[in-house]
């Protein structure tokens, strides 16, 4: 049990914007930045397109958290995805705290292209609070608890 | 029989003789007091079926994005609320509904009483002022009606119709629940652990019927996601994440648009606390984005519009 907790590493689904986030992840990539390979990155069109139901399905399904990352605002590709989906991510984390499930498993960042340095220091910040927190109990389905993701 | 629900009937009667409508959908008398059942009046002649009491509980805008017909809805303010969100969302053409609005004193909470009766069965009930009166095999019990409302029409403060072409009745003095949003805060007081124990528990007791989104005014949708094979979200089991995934899910989506009106929580088999839920985003929604739901037709949904100024200090 003991050394299975130390081998234990946090699994993060990362939902990146194809128009910044992940240029930013690639930027990162390129300038040969360290950042803890802990995240398991999905490439949308918009933070726009990210359904909350994305975000719970990746936790019930084995993500021990959830980071989705976006144009800043006024700089959306759709002009206004980025907008509509801090609206809808505002409700969605409020509503997840309240049932008891931590703040630190879902995350949510501002990351552009340019931005590879923040894009790192960001999934290294996500990836330390995951870990603190342990492995994801909550809203885990029964089934999938030893599945990998 | 009250004095509303014989002007339900002459209301209901004018709109069939002269032809302003195809169907009328009202309450008639359930087969057990304390429930009334909706029902659809396609002849002047039939009238007669419809009453109006503390019983009609159901909401009836639920009907409306279904019907191609003409309709006469008899509408209470919790009704005329979600047929001002269906209007705002295109659902139904305001030309096609004739809404009879009816002022509300509150809903019976039937569990409630059934609680009082101890496992006696009433077969009959009667308004009077004040309270109820039950009567039953060799008893008769009178409670005080305000007391036995349901939740949500305790909380409630449109008791008269918002939007109305035929008004019956009197206005009635608007609740004034002193906090509606108490239960909420008391919840968000508590303890993580417990929180999450609490809404467990709940799931655990869910059996999936999907009676709280059918009884929804707002779920028209054709294909639910919970019903989805394709992808499938979530497993056609009473395991209880799943079960709370789905009323996540049924919130988020009613999120902005929820007047409030607790069909789902009444609807519920099982007895959850429904409204736990749907009364925290609608908290939210009013904190975070100044709205609430249900009152003009012409203002955006919070979740389909934003301001540049709205909250994001929980992003990185």
């Amino acid at each position: 049990m003991e050394e299975k907790h130390t081998q234990w590493e946090p699994r993060i689904v990362a939902f990146l914007c194809n128009w910044c986030s992940y240029a930013g992840a690639d930027l990162a990539g390129t300038s040969r930045l360290q950042y803890p390979p802990n995240t398991r990155t999905i490439r949308v069109p918009c933070a726009g397109r990210v359904n909350p139901l994305f975000i719970i399905r990746a936790l019930m399904h084995g993500a021990d958290g959830v980071l989705v990352s976006g144009c800043h605002p006024g700089d959306c590709h759709y002009l206004e995805g980025n907008y509509l989906a801090r609206r809808r991510f505002a409700l969605l984390k409020r509503l997840l705290e309240y049932l008891g499930i931590e703040e630190e498993r879902v995350q949510f960042a501002w990351v552009s292209a340019s931005e590879g340095g923040k894009f790192a220091q960001v999934v290294a910040e996500v990836t330390e609070s995951v870990r603190a927190l342990g492995p994801a109990q909550r809203l885990v389905r029964a089934r999938d608890q030893e599945g990998a993701l | 029989m009250t004095d509303l629900s014989q002007a339900v009937r002459d209301a209901a009667r004018r709109l069939l003789s002269d032809g302003l409508v195809d169907v009328v959908i009202g309450f008639e008398a359930g087969t057990l007091p304390l429930r009334s059942s909706p029902c659809f009046v396609r002849h002047a002649g039939e009238v007669e079926r419809l009453v109006w009491n503390m019983s009609c509980e159901n909401n009836l805008a639920k009907y409306l994005p279904r019907c191609s017909e003409r309709v006469g809805v008899i509408a209470k303010g919790c009704d005329t609320r979600s047929i001002v969100g269906l209007l705002g969302e295109g659902r139904i053409e305001r030309e096609r509904v004739h809404i009879v609005g009816v002022p509300c004193q509150g809903m019976l909470d039937r569990r409630r009483i059934e609680g009082e009766l101890a496992g006696r069965e009433a077969l009959d009930m009667q308004e009077g002022k004040g309270e109820v009166i039950l009567h039953g095999d060799g008893f008769e019990i009178a409670l005080e009606k305000e007391r036995y409302l349901h939740a949500s029409c305790r909380a409630c403060r449109f008791r008269n119709p918002v939007i109305y072409d035929t008004l019956i009745g009197d206005p009635v003095a608007e609740g004034v629940a002193a906090d509606e949003y108490a239960a909420v805060r008391e919840f968000e007081a508590m303890p993580r652990g417990e929180r999450w124990r609490f809404f467990e528990a709940q799931a655990s007791k869910c059996i999936r019927c999907y009676a709280c989104r059918n009884a929804c005014p707002l779920c028209y949708c054709t294909e639910c996601f919970a019903a989805s094979t394709e992808p499938r979200w979530l497993n056609p089991s009473t395991d209880a994440t799943d079960a709370l995934v789905f009323q996540i899910m049924r919130v988020m989506h009613t999120a902005g648009r929820c007047v409030d009106c607790g069909a789902c929580e009444r609807a519920c088999p099982v007895g959850l606390d429904l409204r736990l839920l749907t009364k925290k985003v609608e908290k939210d929604v009013e904190e975070l984005f100044h709205y609430k739901a249900g009152l003009d037709v012409h203002e955006r949904m919070p979740l389909s519009t934003f301001s540049p100024d709205d909250p994001g200090d929980f992003i990185r």
